[in-house]
């Protein structure tokens, strides 16, 4: 199958294939699950970060 | 010396950096105040965030330092994506992601050691993984330093020396003008551009060796001309898995490309202190999942192409790479016309001579083109193609740009060059903020509690980094050198930081004193085990062979544990520790938990 013999590689051929097809379809199926309201405890942090930034 | 280098190349090269900059300074002001950064954070596209993760995730070492490795060993390094979009996407951002950046908010952690440091209550943990980062992460800048510099020595016929001190010079200067500031916009651009590159290098690639299926078929044919060093190892082919057992070194290569490769940064990008911290710069978890579509496509087009193409880089050699010349001293397989040649150069005289100590193998072309007397009989001469590692000068780091140079067009060599400086700039920012950040942040202000106050710090590091990584990347030039350090790093980070990362989010369990232990073991199994058992960095350092009177391992009689890499020892160790102490050690306080766990599991 695809010119390659061993199962070995054709195996980590298509699973390089499929893991990404994986990704895909689990990105389009939860793409509006997991919104969150912004909490004070994000601002904090993005404020801090602000700082970690600068301070570089 | 730079004669080769177009004035067109020099303003394609300027306009890009300046673009670089110009995106890096607006993401920068983009995000003036907190406010705005949250509002913008909503606008901060799944796609920038993914790409920003992917561009630094993958860099030069993967598509120079690991394509060449899938030149000289094969396809069966596709485990290792595998890995990279199985661990280094879908589990990292559906798995890990969402509770790393809650917690990291919770308990305002702005980098790794910090969310480690804070989820365990323990100084001591953030001072020790900072100083862990700060000391090892110059090793992988320099692998990544190392895979644009012998790209740009091999496009511009410059000396590596020269090639390393320009890149070295444009990465310095990005990095100080700004390129540690508001990277996601330009992670985004150079992840584009990375992904332009690679997917026309894949396309052109199997044009070039006749499509898909006839590339791979002739990939599968040259397998008899594997090294006779490579195949006593177990190197059986460039489209089959090395021999796979356990107590002779025939199984060597398995062990390397699986236990080494494979395992050790397939694994380790979990625990990755530059990549988790961007896991907290989105707004929610519906924008990780959304990253998630372009991360696995990004990745797969990365190392997917980049060990595929490699591979497949012999497949074109054999067949279209420059001719050599010599004499047949071994048939390998006469129905494909398989040999190993001695090269031969013609004397002043106009007869034939051999090339001493220079043999190659080859898939054979045309009728003999003369004759020569050797070992006392008539012997003809004949041409033939050989195998990428010879075509690289025996260096696999040499592969991808030998490939490149030789068989794609010189624009593609252009676009190649902004590709590998994308996929260079933007790991090598994220791992000189980490850089800076470990030993600002995470050492000075801990040990000295002057919270806020270590920008000098921080660039003093940043530069002692810098200067380290140009340090190793001028010396370090063995065959395999940049897929090994990044193996190191990814390794070590694996074996001492992931079980007590795994336990911060998901183990409330697990105790202080467990992680500091599983820290402590994960590290120093790792480093004995590099200075003393895997062979070919104890040869390196050279203490074991002080301590053995010249052996290269403390095992080198053992056959097999010489190669074996330190991740399969030092992890399952590692991890061990951490459940078996946190059993015996008082749990931590439930107000602690309570704070830390707050949101994460929703």
């Amino acid at each position: 199958m695809l010119g390659i013999e061993d199962k070995g590689v054709l195996l980590a051929y298509l699973l390089c294939i499929g893991s990404s097809i994986l990704c895909v379809l689990y990105g389009l199926f939860a793409r509006n699950k997991g919104d969150e309201p912004v909490k004070p405890e994000d601002l904090k942090w993005v404020s801090e970060e602000k700082k970690v930034e600068e301070n570089l | 010396m730079l004669a080769d280098i177009s004035l067109e190349q020099i303003i394609v090269v300027l306009a890009y950096l300046l673009l670089v900059v110009y995106l890096g300074l607006l993401g920068y002001w983009r995000t003036k105040n907190a406010t705005d950064y949250l509002i913008a954070g909503r606008q901060i596209h799944p796609f920038v965030m993914a790409m920003s993760y992917g561009a630094t995730f993958i860099s030069t070492s993967a598509i120079v330092g690991f394509g060449g490795v899938a030149g000289l060993f094969g396809m069966s390094v596709l485990w290792l994506t595998f890995l990279n979009i199985f661990v280094g996407i879908f589990i990292a951002f559906v798995v890990f992601a969402p509770r790393a950046r809650r917690m990291g908010h919770i308990l305002d952690a702005h980098t790794f050691p910090e969310l480690l440091g804070r989820r365990y209550e323990s100084r001591f943990i953030q001072v020790a993984s900072g100083l862990i980062i700060f000391l090892f992460i110059p090793l992988y800048a320099a692998a990544v330093l190392i895979g644009g510099s012998v790209f740009v020595a091999s496009q511009f016929d410059i000396s590596y020396t020269t090639a390393l001190l320009v890149f070295s010079v444009i990465v310095a200067a990005y990095v100080v003008v700004g390129g540690l500031k508001g990277v996601m916009y330009t992670d985004a651009l150079q992840g584009t551009i990375m992904f332009v590159g690679m997917f026309l290098l894949l396309i052109f690639t199997y044009v070039k060796v006749g499509g898909l299926t006839t590339g791979h078929q002739k990939l599968t044919a040259l397998a008899p001309l594997v090294p006779p060093n490579l195949q006593a190892i177990g190197h059986r082919g460039w489209t089959a898995m090395p021999l796979f057992g356990w107590g002779d070194t025939k199984y060597n290569l398995w062990w390397t490309v699986i236990g080494t490769i494979t395992l050790g940064v397939g694994i380790g990008v979990l625990a990755q202190p530059q990549l988790v911290v961007r896991f907290m710069t989105v707004k929610s978890r519906r924008e990780l999942n959304r990253a998630v579509v372009v991360g696995g496509i990004f990745i797969l087009i990365m190392t997917g192409v980049a060990f595929t193409v490699g591979a497949l880089s012999n497949a074109y050699f054999a067949e279209q790479g420059p001719l050599m010349t010599g004499r047949i001293v071994k048939v390998l397989d006469a129905e494909k016309n398989l040999a190993v040649l001695q090269l031969v150069k013609q004397n002043n005289a106009g007869g034939w001579e051999d090339v001493a100590g220079k043999t190659a193998p080859v898939k054979l072309y045309g009728e003999s083109i003369g004759q020569m007397e050797a070992d006392g009989k008539p012997t003809e001469i004949r041409q033939g193609r050989s195998i990428a590692i010879v075509y690289a000068k025996g260096t696999a780091d040499e592969i991808i740009p030998t490939f490149i140079k030789s068989a794609m067009p010189s624009w593609f060599g252009l676009l190649f060059l902004l590709t590998l400086l994308s996929a260079a700039m933007s790991t090598l920012s994220s791992q000189f903020h980490t850089v800076g950040t470990s030993i600002g942040r995470d050492v000075y202000e801990q040990i000295t509690g002057q919270h806020g106050k270590s920008t000098n710090i921080n660039r003093i590091g940043i530069i002692l980094g810098i200067i380290y990584a140009v340090v190793i990347s001028y010396y370090a030039r063995e065959s395999t050198f940049i897929a090994r350090a990044t193996s190191i790093f990814f390794g070590l980070c694996a074996s001492a930081f992931l079980p007590m990362f795994i336990g911060a989010l998901y183990f409330p369990r697990m105790t202080r004193t467990a992680a500091i232990a599983s820290m402590i073991v994960g590290f120093v199994i790792t480093a004995f085990w590099l200075v003393f058992i895997k062979a070919q960095e104890a040869q390196t350092i050279g203490l074991v062979q002080k301590v053995t009177g010249g052996k290269t391992s403390l095992l080198a009689d053992v056959p097999n544990w010489p190669v074996v890499d330190p991740i399969l020892v030092a992890l399952p160790i590692s991890i061990l520790t951490a459940i078996v102490i946190s059993f015996f050690t008082q749990p931590p306080s439930k107000e602690h938990l309570d704070r830390c766990f707050r949101g994460v599991s929703s």
